[in-house]
């Protein structure tokens, strides 16, 4: 008891709460700056636990891989991380004997890959590792409450301690209850769609490579894992997902194999289907007072293009720079004017990106006859995809923008 | 936090409606959103010249963390505080002093809310010079345009750097920039100051500046405008001295 209270008296720079990828990334980016000096607490109940098993896989883009490789973990997460190293998308009904391939990006053989898939339970455990041994104090227990005066912000756990901070970090989900508690309302929509993962074993390598066949009912994506195996996300309108739940193994694997094909030669299923409800919503604001909402607490993206987990990273990349910029000056890393800093960072740059998927997925989920001959006369499309094109190549490439920490470089 | 405030007004010597107000006084300093949001601005880019100075004076490493570890700061007209607290959290070792009783106890109550370790005083540099003290690092910043005798306040602060220290001044240039500026724009467009904030007149310019400086002893290593930068809100460097300024100089 003595030694909680010692703890929870103490005065830390930042208290993260919510242990997922973007929580215990960015508690582990501020302990890599300044020599460790910043102090950071993380609250969440998952830590009296083994971590969570998932199974899920994550396309990790160069940007935030450099990032990883300047953190120190990325080596960890290698040896399960896929290179996508090529990438087809089409344009198909599940009848179409043939799939007309309209855009390819094609893997460059010397170059660094677009991306890695990366499996979440790997990731997960390898940041929080890492940030538990970089001196990050650990709570395991929920946020509650939080009160703010003007020198600082203090938060009330589940369990009744007080953590008491400059600046806190709500890396608390997409149900964020700091986001709530400020106040701050979220602005969007739900598709009306699902994303159905599993994991597929097939005969025939995949060869790195990622491919995307738009659906009436929305994109279906197969991404390469490690081994003969390929994660899927099947898009389906979220009214035909118990029944398509409710299938055995044999039925649901058939399903599959008509969206699938038969390229890979023949699959098997390795793991049960779950469904994740999609939607579009991005915070009113992604700051108040000593509070930042970072990742899903802060926008929840539609997996079209696979970037939900890319700009929660880049906010924790973002916010990591702004705090150790002020310490750096030993300026308050909880001010208006970090937060400030922050959210003219993030928020542009997320509404830009929730646009294109939004786009994206209004243009393609769809069967209307009109909509398909546009798509499919190909050329005005594919006229029109170079701005998606160059903004993957931007980002692998990581353009000056980016912050810091993106970039492959220390903060 | 709760604690100190007991702590404080527990004490016999300030009563409770005063610490009252000096909190209320911190909080409009403190607000970076408040009448002080000019000075908040400006913060960040005076900070890190000191800083980069001094690291660079004393061989320090740039990217360590406690950069100015085991160095004296003294900073004339020390205002709430908002250069000694970040400065101390640097490792440095800081005093503050402001003629006006109020800006004391201010930055006082703050530190001791923020649990920043700084050492303030009621008095003036020429005072302190008298006792003998010296310091590492003497800063006079915006101060120098608001001292009745310049050449007078120059020698003070001369004379309370060690050898081999240096000194800092941030002034504004009196040039009809600075006057469209830093009058007009500031004061009466922008209000991002009080009116009578600044009396042109009583401006320096940098050659003024450093010819006391240099009548002292002391040797200008550095001159260096500081321009506001519209799109991103904030301070830079630039060579522009025409209205913000700032001089480092070494004492042998």
């Amino acid at each position: 008891m003595a030694r909680r209270a010692d703890i929870s008296n103490r005065r830390f720079d930042v208290v993260v709460a919510g242990g997922g990828i973007a929580g215990f990334t960015l508690a582990l980016a501020l302990k890599s700056a300044l020599g460790g000096r910043l102090s950071v607490a993380l609250c969440d109940p998952a830590l009296a636990a083994p971590a969570r098993i998932t199974r899920r896989a994550y396309a990790i883009a160069a940007a935030p891989r450099r990032m990883y490789e300047t953190l120190g973990v990325w080596d960890a997460i290698a040896e399960t991380a896929e290179p996508i190293r090529d990438m087809i998308i089409t344009d198909s009904r599940t009848e179409d004997p043939v799939r007309p391939v309209f855009l390819t990006f094609l893997g460059d053989a010397d170059a660094s890959p677009f991306a890695h898939m990366v499996e979440t339970d790997r990731l997960t455990a390898a940041v929080r590792e890492a940030a538990l041994a970089a001196g990050v104090v650990p709570f395991a227990s929920p946020v509650r409450r939080r009160e703010t005066d003007p020198d600082g912000t203090r938060v009330r756990l589940q369990d009744g301690t007080e953590v008491t901070g400059s600046l806190v970090a709500a890396c608390d989900g997409a149900k964020s209850r700091l986001r709530d508690l400020a106040g701050i309302p979220m602005i969007g929509w739900d598709y009306g769609q699902s994303g159905i993962v599993a994991t597929i074993g097939h005969e025939r390598p995949h060869e790195g490579r990622a491919e995307e066949h738009f659906m009436p009912s929305g994109p279906f994506a197969i991404l390469p894992l490690t081994g003969d195996r390929s994660s899927i996300v099947w898009t389906e309108r979220t009214d035909r997902v118990p029944m398509v739940l409710s299938l055995d193994d044999d039925e649901i694997l058939a399903e599959i194999e008509k969206r699938f094909g038969l390229h890979l030669g023949r699959l098997t299923l390795l793991d049960r289907p779950t469904a994740h409800p999609l939607s579009l919503k991005v915070a009113r604001r992604f700051t108040a007072d000593r509070l930042a909402l970072v990742g899903d607490a802060a926008h929840v993206m539609h997996p079209i293009a696979g970037q939900g987990l890319n700009y929660g990273l880049r906010d924790v990349a973002a916010l990591a720079e702004a705090v150790t910029d002020a310490a750096s000056l030993g300026l308050d890393v909880g001010s208006a004017e970090v937060l400030e800093t922050y959210e003219r960072a993030r928020r542009p740059d997320t509404i830009g990106m929730a646009v294109v998927t939004d786009t994206l997925n209004r243009l393609f989920s769809n069967d209307l006859l009109p909509v398909r001959l546009i798509r499919d006369l190909g050329l005005g499309l594919v006229d029109r995809m170079p701005f998606l094109k160059r903004r993957f190549i931007r980002e692998a490439a990581g353009s000056e923008g980016l912050p810091r920490l993106m970039q492959g470089l220390p903060l | 936090m709760a604690e100190a405030a007991k702590d404080f007004s527990g004490s016999a010597t300030v009563d409770q409606a005063e610490v009252a107000r000096f909190d209320r006084l911190a909080d409009t300093w403190w607000d970076a959103k408040g009448p002080m949001r000019t000075l908040h601005k400006f913060n960040p880019v005076r900070l890190s010249y000191i800083r980069d100075a001094a690291a660079a004076h004393w061989n320090r490493n740039p990217t360590g963390g406690l950069r100015l570890e085991g160095l004296s700061v003294l900073d004339v007209g020390c205002g709430g505080g908002l250069l000694c607290e970040p400065l101390s959290r640097l490792g440095a070792t800081v005093t503050g002093i402001d003629p006006a009783r109020t800006n004391v106890e201010v930055a006082r109550r703050h530190a001791e809310r923020s649990g920043a370790q700084v050492s303030y005083r009621n008095d003036t540099v020429e005072a302190l010079v008298e006792e003998g003290a010296s310091f590492d690092v003497v800063l006079a910043m915006e101060v120098v345009e608001h001292v009745a005798d310049v050449d007078a306040f120059v020698e003070a602060c001369s004379r309370a750097v060690k050898p081999g220290g240096l000194l800092v001044m941030a002034t504004l240039n009196r040039t009809l920039k600075s006057f469209a500026l830093a009058i007009v724009g500031a004061e009466y467009v922008l209000r991002w100051l009080p009116r009578g904030t600044h009396d042109w007149k009583k401006f320096v310019t940098p050659e003024e500046l450093e010819s006391s400086i240099g009548r002292n002893g002391l040797a200008v290593t550095d001159r260096i405008g500081v321009v506001y930068d519209p799109l991103g809100d904030s301070w830079r460097l630039s060579s522009d001295v025409g209205v913000n300024y700032m001089v480092l100089a070494d004492k042998p």
